[in-house]
């Protein structure tokens, strides 16, 4: 066969332009940009969305807590001990010492939450630099530091966060301190195995090509990519923390009393049990709410992210 | 040779969804012939052919039409009857042979089940026949390889094997979905001859779809080009290559680098690209690319039509496109003497 | 991060720092130093095989060939020749075990000519149009990555992605703020394009580059980058399986089997007549496009071999038509069979004692 190239085309040159711009037929929908898609497909996720609405009203309680107790959290009465859900002064009852529950609830949101949130933010920052730095630069790096990681899941989580507590002494700082310590293998592993995914990818040789040093792209290129994953992990963490973080509490090793916290709530009303049960259930309702919702939440994130390009 | 055809399609329509990615397609393939479907991706080749075997999850396409094979309605069919059609009467290849295989059987064994589960023949027979199968599409020390996991046989020999076990029913048409895209060119040209063998030698009826003309060529008598979920041209290979009557069978063949005469010239291209099938063009789908295109075109859909014997095209200026095309002919003919 | 400017001065002229003086100011040997020049270079990847003895892919193994300035050299071969390892040799993707290779006349990776700045000289566009575009990232910012960390600033850097957009046919309106995923093929590897010139390259390695477009598509790629190459003044090495596509942009063709240069010649020369067996199999396996003389017999057998453990002597004889007993014993040379084309083939070299060969008179 034999096709022409130059005279012959001169028929077909006035229809056909063949330099460029090509006009590609097609109806373009404005980008959202991948976080955009994600939260367009978390919008229409009913059960995350009433998750996310549960954390955003605890949070706002949290937040105001000082200024809407109905009543002083910490001024408790010897002959308004508890009082069963449902009393007339005490909506939700009182405790041991007489302190209104719902108020002490209220303002112990602010502690529950903090000591769920911090730790995994320090882990979060911490790990993923930890996982992402093995995970890209491989070989004897990522040998090292996996190796190390490694020797921390030789015990389990609730073990490693007392004994770490225990020898730092107890106090907030230093349950925060120890609960991060238990999370940054748990995040850096997750890091490390996302990383070692893509690495490989011909955009990372590409992005080798322009002479971008190694910390430039895995800012630019890798961290973009696995950002997601991880903060998904993270996230479910939270309740683990705020389940470990009441532990300590529970076991003297974290907040104090008087402070009012779900954890010391749970640990000084046990007491109470056969006096009182549902008074005494509800820090522990109060920690199941919180952590479900992180959980339901960040499973509804990992299914919004799992978007087929 | 009776009179029914091998596979007659009329008026199919395939959709997913809200797309219609085959929109109307009629085809008759000859006992005996080989038919090459070619076009680009997004054409509806694959899908045509599949819907031969209805290979579609039940909730989520919708065909209509007919199929027809051997005089048999496909879509009539039962589950039960579907899976006795499939592999006994029709079988297909594919172009990643390692996913028609299941990973922890031997190939051999595999083979002989196919069988077995076909035909109430013994294990020792269903043996031999797979042996024969080996020796049949060329596998070298084929009693060997039976016991071959497919992992450890290499690429070509793989295909090959995945012929055997699509024959292994002695089906009476083959269905190949670019089998040799995936293969080195020196493999390839081993596997076109290898398929255009058995036609000859089992009197099978073979539709080849590719998107390479070169191999449609080298297996088909017939070729039917598709744009669109729309056949716009059938014909012999020799009608369709020589003397081309749709204005996209003349771009494809004036596109290929192998045509261009003076290496640094330019291609010709057809500019742009295929149309969104969920949002297609009104009339011809293919006029927004057409460097014959005019006001009717964009209106009205032309149907196939009759522009030789045996050809047919979908174009309302079919006779402008061929003479455009055999003047290019000449004219760079001239040129390079 | 370092600091290195680009060595021309970015411009905010959006045409400016694209266009290119016919003479490359970065010039330094002349039009008769070749771009490139490659010696010796050979890559071995260890295997581990169950307790078996230590093995290695010779992935490649000792090849020679050199880049002419301006030209577009063709690379071609089957799976497992090598040519694809040659390209991330090339590039410094991965380490070579030994060879060397010079870039207009400096040895790279040498105090003159750093990594660094040879691969401002040199791209690379890869097959995968979708694996080698950041999927997180707009087009726009994945080409203005490169000049960005060579020190162009962020606007400027972004004007130049939104120019060479354009220059790639297409519109920086429509497309810039894009994602990979919501371009088709053809788009994408025009993207990929556009950000291996971001970098103003001499050299452009294209490795599969067309091989995944549809055939339409294709065409108007490979016009595009025939375009760039005129506009930009570059280099090409053209990696392909597709003898036809090669034949049509390459002005020089290297064919390369189990990891060594087979054949190396003007393209019309060699994919026309080609002097080695191998070279003749390859261009015998092309699917003819005539109804009426269609290929009738494959040349070869079997798929191509493993390079793990190459045949003795040339790789090539368990396969060729032209085998003698010489061939399993003798390496062959790469050898000139005629102007400006080599051939690694006993069978034409005077003196080898193959019976095919010439006479040594006839050669003298």
């Amino acid at each position: 066969m034999t096709a022409p190239v130059t005279a012959a085309s001169v028929a077909l040159d006035g229809a056909v332009p063949t330099a460029a711009p090509v006009a590609e037929a097609e109806v373009f929908v404005p980008s959202r940009g991948f976080w955009g898609h994600v939260g367009h497909r978390l919008m229409r996720d009913p059960v995350a969305m009433a998750a996310g609405a549960v954390i955003l009203a605890i949070v706002l309680v949290a937040i105001f807590a000082p200024w809407i107790t109905p009543m002083d959290p910490y001024k408790g009465s010897m002959l308004r001990r508890l009082k069963p859900v449902g009393d007339a002064t005490y909506w939700l009852g009182s405790d041991e010492l007489g302190r209104d529950m719902i108020s002490r609830l209220m303002v112990g949101a602010r502690l529950s939450l903090f000591m769920g949130v911090t730790p995994v933010l320090i882990a979060f920052a911490i790990g993923s630099s930890i996982g992402i730095l093995a995970g890209y630069v491989g070989g004897w790096t990522n040998t090292i530091l996996m190796r190390t990681i490694d020797v921390f899941f030789a015990f389990p989580s609730v073990l490693l966060a007392i004994a770490l507590s225990g020898a730092l002494g107890a106090g907030i700082f230093n349950a925060i301190v120890s609960l991060t310590c238990v999370f940054v293998p748990q995040i850096a592993r997750v890091a490390e195995s996302v990383t070692t995914g893509i690495r490989r990818r011909d955009y990372i040789d590409a992005a080798k090509l322009s002479g971008a040093s190694a910390f430039t792209i895995m800012r630019v290129q890798v961290l973009g990519n696995v950002v997601g994953p991880i903060f998904v992990y993270s996230t479910s963490l939270i309740s683990v923390s705020m389940i470990l973080a009441s532990g300590l509490s529970f076991l003297g090793l974290g907040v104090r009393p008087p402070e009012p916290e779900w954890g010391l709530m749970l640990n000084t009303l046990r007491t109470a049990i056969y006096v009182n049960p549902m008074v005494a259930a509800l820090p522990g309702l109060a920690i199941f709410i919180v952590s479900i919702s992180f959980n339901l939440f960040s499973d509804g994130l990992r299914t919004a992210m799992e978007i087929r390009q | 040779m009776t009179d029914t055809p091998a596979v007659m399609l009329r008026d199919l329509k395939v959709a997913f969804g809200k797309v219609q990615v085959v929109d109307g397609v009629d085809l008759t393939l000859e006992r005996g012939q080989a038919m090459a479907l070619i076009g680009e991706s997004g054409s509806g080749k694959s899908v045509t052919l599949r819907a031969i075997l209805r290979l579609f999850p039940e909730g989520r396409s919708r065909i209509t039409g007919t199929v027809a094979v051997g005089g048999r309605d496909v879509l009539g069919l039962s589950k039960r009857e579907l899976a006795d059609y499939r592999g006994r009467e029709v079988s297909m290849i594919f172009q990643e042979p390692l996913l028609a295989f299941d990973p922890v059987y031997t190939v051999g064994r595999q083979i002989t089940e196919a069988i077995l589960r076909h035909e109430g023949v013994s294990q020792a027979e269903a043996r031999a026949r797979a042996l024969a199968l080996f020796e049949r599409v060329r596998i070298p020390s084929p009693e060997r390889r039976l016991d071959n996991f497919p992992h450890e046989m290499s690429g070509g020999m793989r295909q090959r094997a995945m012929i055997a076990l699509a024959l292994a029913c002695r089906p009476q048409v083959l269905l190949a979905d670019e089998p040799t895209t995936a293969l080195d060119a020196t493999v390839q040209i081993q596997i076109l001859l290898l398929l255009r063998e058995l036609q000859r030698d089992l009197g099978l009826s073979i539709i080849l779809v590719t998107h390479d003309l070169g191999a449609a060529v080298e297996v088909a008598d017939r070729i039917s080009v598709m744009y669109a979920g729309h056949i716009v041209e059938t014909g012999s290979a020799r009608q369709i290559v020589r003397d081309p009557h749709h204005p996209y069978t003349v771009g494809l063949l004036r596109s290929r680098a192998e045509g261009a005469m003076d290496r640094g010239g330019r291609l010709q291209t057809i500019p742009g690209s295929p149309p969104d099938l969920a949002n297609r063009p009104a009339g011809c789908p293919f006029a927004p690319r057409c460097f014959l295109a005019e006001e009717r075109c964009r209106r009205e859909r032309p149907p196939l039509g009759a522009v030789g014997d045996g050809h047919q095209a979908a174009c309302w200026r079919a006779e402008e496109a061929a003479s455009a095309f055999k003047d290019g002919q000449i004219r760079g003919a001239l040129e390079s003497a | 991060m370092s600091v290195t400017t680009l060595s021309l001065p970015p411009s905010p002229a959006l045409a400016q720092p694209l266009a290119r003086a016919p003479v490359d100011p970065r010039d330094r040997g002349g039009p008769a130093q070749p771009l490139l020049s490659v010696s010796g270079l050979v890559k071995h990847f260890p295997v581990r095989k169950g307790s078996g003895p230590k093995q290695v892919v010779r992935a490649v193994d000792g090849v020679d060939f050199e880049t002419l300035k301006g030209e577009t050299l063709g690379i071609v071969g089957e799976s497992g020749c090598g040519k694809s390892t040659t390209a991330k040799l090339l590039m410094g993707l991965i380490e070579r075990d030994s060879g060397d290779l010079l870039f207009d006349g400096e040895a790279v990776g040498t105090r003159a000519l750093p990594w660094r700045a040879y691969r401002r000289q040199v791209q690379m566009v890869f097959q995968d149009s979708y694996a080698s575009l950041n999927p997180r990232m707009t087009v726009e910012a994945s080409i203005a990555f490169g000049p960005k960390v060579n020190g162009v600033p962020g606007r400027q850097a972004v004007e130049r992605a939104r120019a060479l957009l354009a220059r790639v046919g297409l519109e920086p309106k429509r497309f810039a703020a894009r994602y990979p995923h919501e371009l088709s093929g053809g788009q994408r590897q025009r993207v990929n394009i556009a950000r291996a010139l971001a970098l103003e390259p001499r050299l452009v390695l294209l490795d599969e580059a067309v091989s995944a477009l549809d055939k339409s598509v294709e065409a108007q790629v490979l016009n595009l980058l025939l375009d760039l190459k005129a506009e930009f003044g570059l280099t090409y090495i053209f990696i392909s399986h597709d003898l036809n596509v090669v034949r049509f942009i390459s002005d020089r063709v290297m064919v390369m089997y189990l990891g060594r240069v087979a054949e190396i010649g003007p393209s019309d020369t060699v994919l026309a007549e080609p002097a080695h067996p191998y070279a003749h199999a390859l261009l015998h396996a092309m699917p003819s496009l005539d109804p009426d003389n269609r290929t009738q017999e494959a040349l070869l057998a079997g798929d191509p071999p493993n390079p793990i453990d190459p045949p003795s002597g040339c790789r090539f004889h368990p396969r060729c038509r032209l085998v003698a007993p010489v061939c399993s014993g003798k390496e062959p040379p790469l050898d000139a069979v005629g102007p400006a084309h080599r051939a690694a083939c006993l069978a034409r070299q005077p003196g080898s004692g193959h019976p095919d060969a010439p006479s040594v008179q006839a050669a003298a």
